[in-house]
């Protein structure tokens, strides 16, 4: 089923690994097959108790008082543990790296912020004596106004959300309300461009939804210590998050996990640990908190909803010469992930393409959500779709093929990129290549012969970081695109020769710009046999 | 209130005292500790818990445990042949059909159920045996290869 292309890049690696490129058995799926694998539930302790824990049904509400007298009356019931039980009960978990302020309780006293913000946990001896007590609590709220929308939230006049973060918007730095990128002069290049495009890109939260639900089981060790059974993605994340909030120190909490039942990045926020464990503490005996499915769809931290608006400049010829992008990342009622993401995603404001000129202004928005977190490429795969999405309208705007556009633009090792990293070992434009070959998808023979070395193919001056380093100029693409060595894109599109049709080229076929890359000297060419040795 | 029932399990003989209304699957976990079986949705719907009932794949955590006194269970702890592993559980392995693993024994139950009334099926049959377990990691076309494959090995064998 695999198929390892070891002829590309062939000249860049000693290929004498003994693993890598090598198909090999993972050591836990034998585990997985014979059902032995042993996930956070799989371990059994006597008299194990059950924590579940009462949840906001409003956005956002002043909690005027609780009544759980009845509650701790109910038969099973071990413990009641309230906002007062919870030593430190403030945190945010990027804290541990010094990146946001503390402003998530573990359970609210005095505000709820979103739907299904925990309030009180309730320790009995069985799910269901728990759930039973927790109908017997009474609490009263004030509902207050709540904002939804990223846009509205930053609107003078909308409801304040957070109180550590009251313009809701996270800080960076300590003084900036949203993260910023400037690189050239976008203005200068919208005027020069042939082509300008401005849309507005709005994704949806996702929940990672893995079939084993986030929980985990606190168990007083021998020693004082206590061992913590978990599903978590992020071992040690969780352990020092749960040792700041119950205010021990992290040698007293001994973490045992590893087999996860899908996370996808929604395991990652030390969910369950810190209540389990302090309820392990109050209560001297093992104590599991475990999400229901319902309170892992609708509690659990999905991917955070962005809204992005891009605003493009392109040549006639296809360079993209400016890109704008102001977005808005919804980080729900707390900071978990998303201040982070937005960092990322401003860092890929260009996605693979060398733009000489962009401008980002991102922003991680506080709303009466539920709080956003990790998945899969969070803080970029949004920004991918709205990139690519507007690449293919840029395609057809400047009349070229949606991936010969892509190959055009696509970086080459050295350019810079626009947060001033220099590309390396780029590979987008080999990637595309195999996958227009696989596909059937015709590409012209100076496209087939595009590579991702410095200045690979028609179009580029192969200086790009070297210009960047200088203040970026306007101008540099157009003065590319005058170069002799111009393509030109006025062919119609069922005009294009079939890759079938078109002969391959000789296998010792240099790249056009044929650039010999500094101490390449065992190996073929890069590009010998890409199209040479097909499989048809 | 405890009520004892009898059934077995895997070929054997088991007892266990269920709460009052407790379904299967915290039945066979919980009292008997068969902890092959893993709870996903706990309402029916993600196919993660499925065992064999007489043969029949259901969602055990859905299954009223009473409903079972007396009836022959399957579970993924019994697929193994002694120290062999069963075909289904070899092609799991070989065409890396699990990912996280946890809806891997609900999956290969639902396979087993297929290939014990069917042993030649074709894609189709397969992609209807496993289309009430959800595969979060998205392994859906290695774990139907895999069921294909483990119809072939059986085939072999009885040839």
């Amino acid at each position: 089923m695999l198929e390892f292309r070891k002829d590309i890049f062939a000249d860049e690696r000693d290929d004498n690994l003994k693993e890598i490129g090598q198909p090999t058995q993972r050591q836990d799926m034998l585990g997985h097959v014979t059902g032995t694998s042993p996930y956070y539930d799989d371990h059994r302790f006597a008299n194990l108790l059950h924590l579940k824990i009462l949840r906001s049904p409003h956005a956002h509400a002043r909690i005027r008082s609780i009544d759980d007298a009845a509650a701790a009356r109910a038969p099973g019931v071990k413990r009641i543990i309230r906002a007062a039980d919870v030593p430190v009960n403030l945190n945010t978990l990027l804290s541990l790296i010094q990146f946001g302020k503390d402003d998530e309780p573990s359970l609210a006293s005095d505000f709820v912020r979103y739907r299904g913000e925990p309030i009180l946990g309730i320790v009995a001896t069985s799910e269901r004596a728990a759930l039973e007590a927790m109908a017997l609590v009474r609490v009263s709220y004030d509902q207050l106004p709540a904002v939804f929308d990223v846009e509205e939230a930053l609107k003078p006049g909308a409801p304040s959300v957070n109180a550590t973060y009251p313009k809701n918007t996270f800080e960076y730095y300590g003084k900036y309300d949203h993260q910023k990128l400037r690189f050239g002069d976008v203005e200068e290049a919208f005027k020069q461009a042939d082509v300008v495009m401005e849309e507005r890109y709005q994704m949806s939260p996702i929940e990672h939804a893995p079939t084993e639900t986030n929980g985990s089981i606190a168990v007083p060790d021998t020693n004082g210590r206590f061992i913590v059974y978990t599903s978590t993605q992020a071992l040690f994340f969780s352990l020092d998050t749960s040792a700041k909030i119950n205010a021990v120190p992290s040698n007293q909490l001994h973490f045992i996990g590893g087999t996860v039942g899908g996370g996808f990045g929604g395991k990652v926020d030390t969910m369950t640990e810190p209540l389990s464990i302090l309820a392990a503490r109050l209560t001297g005996a093992p104590v599991r908190y475990r999400f229901s499915r319902h309170e892992e769809m609708q509690f659990g931290s999905p991917r955070g909803a962005e809204r992005i608006y891009i605003k493009d400049g392109a040549t006639k010829d296809g360079r993209i010469v400016a890109r704008k992008v102001r977005a808005y990342f919804d980080s729900g009622a707390y900071t978990r992930l998303s201040s982070y993401a937005v960092v990322k995603c401003v860092a890929h404001v260009p996605g693979p393409y060398t733009i000489p000129n962009v401008c980002a202004d991102v922003f991680c928005v506080f709303t009466n959500r539920t709080p956003a977190t990790a998945m899969r490429g969070f803080g970029v795969t949004a920004l991918d779709f709205a990139i690519e999405c507007q690449m293919d309208k840029l395609a057809v705007a400047v009349g070229m093929d949606p991936l010969e556009f892509r190959l055009l633009n696509a970086y080459r090792d050295g350019d810079m990129k626009a947060h001033r990293r220099e590309a390396k070992n780029c590979a987008l434009i080999e990637c595309a290549q195999v996958a227009a070959e696989k596909a059937n998808w015709p590409l012209r023979e100076e496209f087939r012969r595009m590579s991702s070395r410095a200045g690979g193919g028609p179009g580029r001056t192969g200086a790009s970081a070297d210009r960047a380093r200088a203040p970026a100029p306007v101008a540099a693409p157009r003065v590319a695109a005058a170069a002799p060595q111009r393509v030109t894109y006025d062919r119609a599109p069922t005009a294009a020769p079939s890759p079938v049709a078109s002969p391959p080229p000789p296998r010792s076929a240099p790249p056009p710009p044929a650039p010999t890359p500094a101490g390449s000297t065992h190996g073929a060419p890069r590009f010998s046999s890409v199209f040479g040795t097909r499989r048809r | 209130m405890k009520t004892p029932i009898q059934f077995q399990l895997n070929g054997e003989d088991v007892a266990a005292f269920a709460e009052s209304g407790a379904n299967l699957l915290d039945v066979l976990r919980e009292a008997v500790g068969d902890l092959s079986v893993k709870g996903g949705c706990w309402q029916g719907t993600c196919g993660t818990c499925t065992v064999l009932v007489e043969g029949v794949p259901r969602v055990s955590c859905v299954t009223l445990a009473e409903t079972c006194a007396g009836k022959s269970i399957e579970t993924a702890a019994g697929l193994r042949r002694g120290a062999d592993l069963h075909p289904l559980q070899a092609a799991f392995m070989e065409r890396f059909a699990a990912q996280c693993g946890y809806c891997t024994p609900g999956m290969l139950m639902a396979a087993k159920a297929l290939l014990d009334r069917n042993p030649n099926p074709t894609r189709e049959n397969v992609v209807d045996a496993i289309c009430g377990n959800i595969c979060r990691c998205t392994g859906y076309e290695p774990i139907i290869q895999a069921v294909l494959d483990a119809a072939r090995a059986d085939d072999r064998r009885r040839a």
